[in-house]
């Protein structure tokens, strides 16, 4: 088969789509998951410790 | 700072370090007098020089177990002083060329200070030199805090800092000298760019090994942006410079690209320079900073986590938008039109973030010009996140493209946007880094501020101007159908404005200077705060009890 370029325009335009939708989906879940919820809150709030040292 | 290494690190230092020592001997013998053999001179001195430091202190004491309890902040503290002492060139550089435009005689009728070489040394300077440092510095502050872990390496940190410099002093001295690829921020010639690779690797390994100590179980979302920075630069200088030397002894290489190839290499590479050099990496400053200096948890983080993978996985396909109506195929042109369209979304995601979450906390915008300064960054982000959307659209770049609009967008992004968050930042950083209660002179700060507002404004306004009526001259016909204007009558139309520039480029600079002298009399002359000793490490014990091993 001879890639030209309508091969790499159908391919951009038809798996280049469906990996982008697939991959948005991914991180709207990823992000939205219930039991994220705490994790998330704990990471934001955990940067304002006045703690200077490393975690032993 | 060498105190801070084991005597085994101290000779590994002095390995890496011979060995830059030889490859600039061998640069200079196979360069002789080729532009290769006067930076092999450079590079057999740096290494010298770096390794005469290092043998001065080689026998002074080791350091004591417990340092692994504490922050590994030495290089961070180099790479602060680095990023001033480059803002300052590069600034310089700026307003130079900045004046040149409007008073030609400026370039005193030598080779190496004409507009083509000095052009470079500025964005370069201020790029990589200012920018870079300012990266470097942060990430390796901002990973530390928020793994709660100490940097996974001793002697690697110094090699990625130092490292780096060496590629800028490099880049910016082959300029004065004539050498260049002619690649727009890729201009540094092959063995310069072979160096880079070195060094960005390490960077990348250094930063994943970090993060893999650390006792935090989430990886704070500034991080993910550091680490995108990191990953795209490395695949970005890589692609774009694949060059083939004409010899090893001399300095010229021609890119593998060819044709339409290469505008398009350069332009994907470039656009994303934009977007990971100077968009991902300052955005790690923005989640990090900000909400430290307002004292406020950042207003949605599921929002940051989803802008994050917007803007990395847009901006990847938006340089195209570069070369409308050029021979590039019309669908690609399309794509990158879409993208950087598509792009406003995660952009403005961010913009509103950072602005959300200094809502309720503006009082302390007015009484802080630090804060200031951040809150100025994420507005002209939103600002010329917008602009850039909005001229990547093939109509209005029409207009746009090749005019000193597209200078003063820049402007908008790397003053505005950059080097706000960077000042902002390093006016957070700096008396925490150094154990200071406060920065020497807070009314230094609000006179930063205020001379790189009005200084960016100037900018900003004058190239807008100067650049739509450029757009406008070069496309006005008369009754016979002919071009209205010659481009000289477009080039005297200018010069007001060019004048304006450079004077708002200059305030900028003087902002800069500011900005070291403030930080310098901070390291010399504020007393160190007890407060911020007595930080001490979540083990149980009161404040200021040594913990002793049990009986």
């Amino acid at each position: 088969m001879d890639i030209d370029h309508d091969t790499l325009v159908g391919f951009a335009k038809s798996w280049g789509l469906f990996y982008f939708i697939a991959f948005s989906i991914c991180v709207v879940i990823y992000a939205f998951w219930p039991s994220n919820r705490k994790r998330f809150d704990d990471a934001k709030r955990n940067i304002l410790d006045r703690d200077d040292r490393p975690w032993q | 700072m060498v105190q801070q290494l084991t005597t085994g690190e101290r000779q590994n230092a002095l390995i890496i370090l011979l060995f830059v020592f030889v490859a600039g001997v061998a640069m200079a013998a196979a360069g002789g007098s080729d532009p290769l053999g006067v930076h092999g001179v450079i590079v057999l001195l740096f290494g010298g020089a770096l390794a005469a430091l290092v043998m001065r202190s080689y026998y002074e004491r080791e350091p004591t177990q417990d340092r692994l309890s504490h922050y590994y902040d030495d290089p961070i503290k180099a790479g602060v002083a680095l990023t001033l002492a480059w803002a300052i060139f590069g600034m310089f550089m700026g307003v130079w060329t900045a004046a040149q435009l409007a008073w030609p005689d400026l370039a005193f009728d030598a080779g190496w200070s004409t507009f083509g070489r000095l052009r470079p040394t500025h964005t370069t300077g201020v790029i990589f030199g200012f920018g870079g440092n300012a990266l470097i510095a942060t990430s390796f502050h901002v990973v530390q805090r928020t793994s709660r872990a100490r940097l996974a390496g001793q002697v690697s940190p110094w090699f990625v800092l130092l490292g780096f410099n060496l590629f800028c002093i490099l880049a910016v001295t082959g300029y004065f000298m004539g050498v260049t690829q002619s690649k727009e921020y890729a201009e540094a010639e092959w063995y310069a760019d072979l160096w880079l690779v070195v060094v960005w690797v390490t960077y990348f390994v250094l930063f994943l090994r970090t993060l893999a100590r650390r006792k935090e179980p989430h990886i704070y979302v500034a991080n993910w942006y550091y680490m995108a920075f990191i990953v795209v630069v490395a695949i970005l200088h890589i692609v774009n410079n694949l060059a083939l030397p004409i010899s090893l002894g001399q300095a010229k290489s021609y890119t593998i690209w060819a044709g339409v190839q290469d505008s398009m290499v350069q332009w994907w590479y470039g656009h994303n320079a934009v977007a990971f050099f100077l968009t991902a990496g300052f955005l790690a400053m923005l989640y990090y900073y900000l909400p430290v200096r307002a004292q406020r948890p950042i207003f949605s983080y599921r929002l940051s986590i989803l802008s994050f993978w917007g803007i990395t996985f847009f901006y990847m396909w938006a340089g195209s938008h570069h070369l409308h109506y050029t021979a590039l195929p019309h669908w690609v042109q399309n794509l990158g039109m879409t993208f950087s369209v598509m792009l406003l979304v995660p952009s403005w995601a961010s913009a509103g973030n950072a602005l959300l979450t200094l809502n309720g906390a503006w009082h302390r915008v007015r009484d802080d010009a630090t804060l200031r300064f951040i809150f100025v960054a994420a507005v002209f982000y939103g600002l010329s996140t917008f602009e850039g959307s909005f001229m990547a659209i093939r109509p209005v770049n029409a207009l746009s493209h090749y005019t000193d609009w597209t200078v003063g967008h820049v402007h908008a992004g790397a003053l505005g946007w950059v080097a706000f968050i960077t000042f902002g930042s390093l006016y957070t950083l700096v008396p925490s880094l150094w154990k200071r209660e406060r920065m020497y002179s807070p009314a230094l700060v609000e006179v930063h501020f205020w001379l790189a507002v009005a200084g960016t404004l100037i900018y900003v306004f004058s190239m807008w101007n100067s650049g739509i009526l450029q757009g406008l001259m070069w496309r006005t016909y008369t009754e016979e159908g002919t071009l209205a204007y010659s481009f000289l009558d477009s080039l005297v139309a200018m010069y007001p404005y060019y004048i304006a520039r450079a004077f708002g480029g200059l305030l900028f600079l003087l902002g800069a200077v500011v900005a070291a002298y403030n930080i310098w009399m901070t390291v010399r002359a504020v007393p160190v705060a007890a407060g911020r000793q007595a930080d001490v490490p979540d083990s149980g014990l009161a404040p200021n009890t040594v913990a002793t091993p049990a009986e």
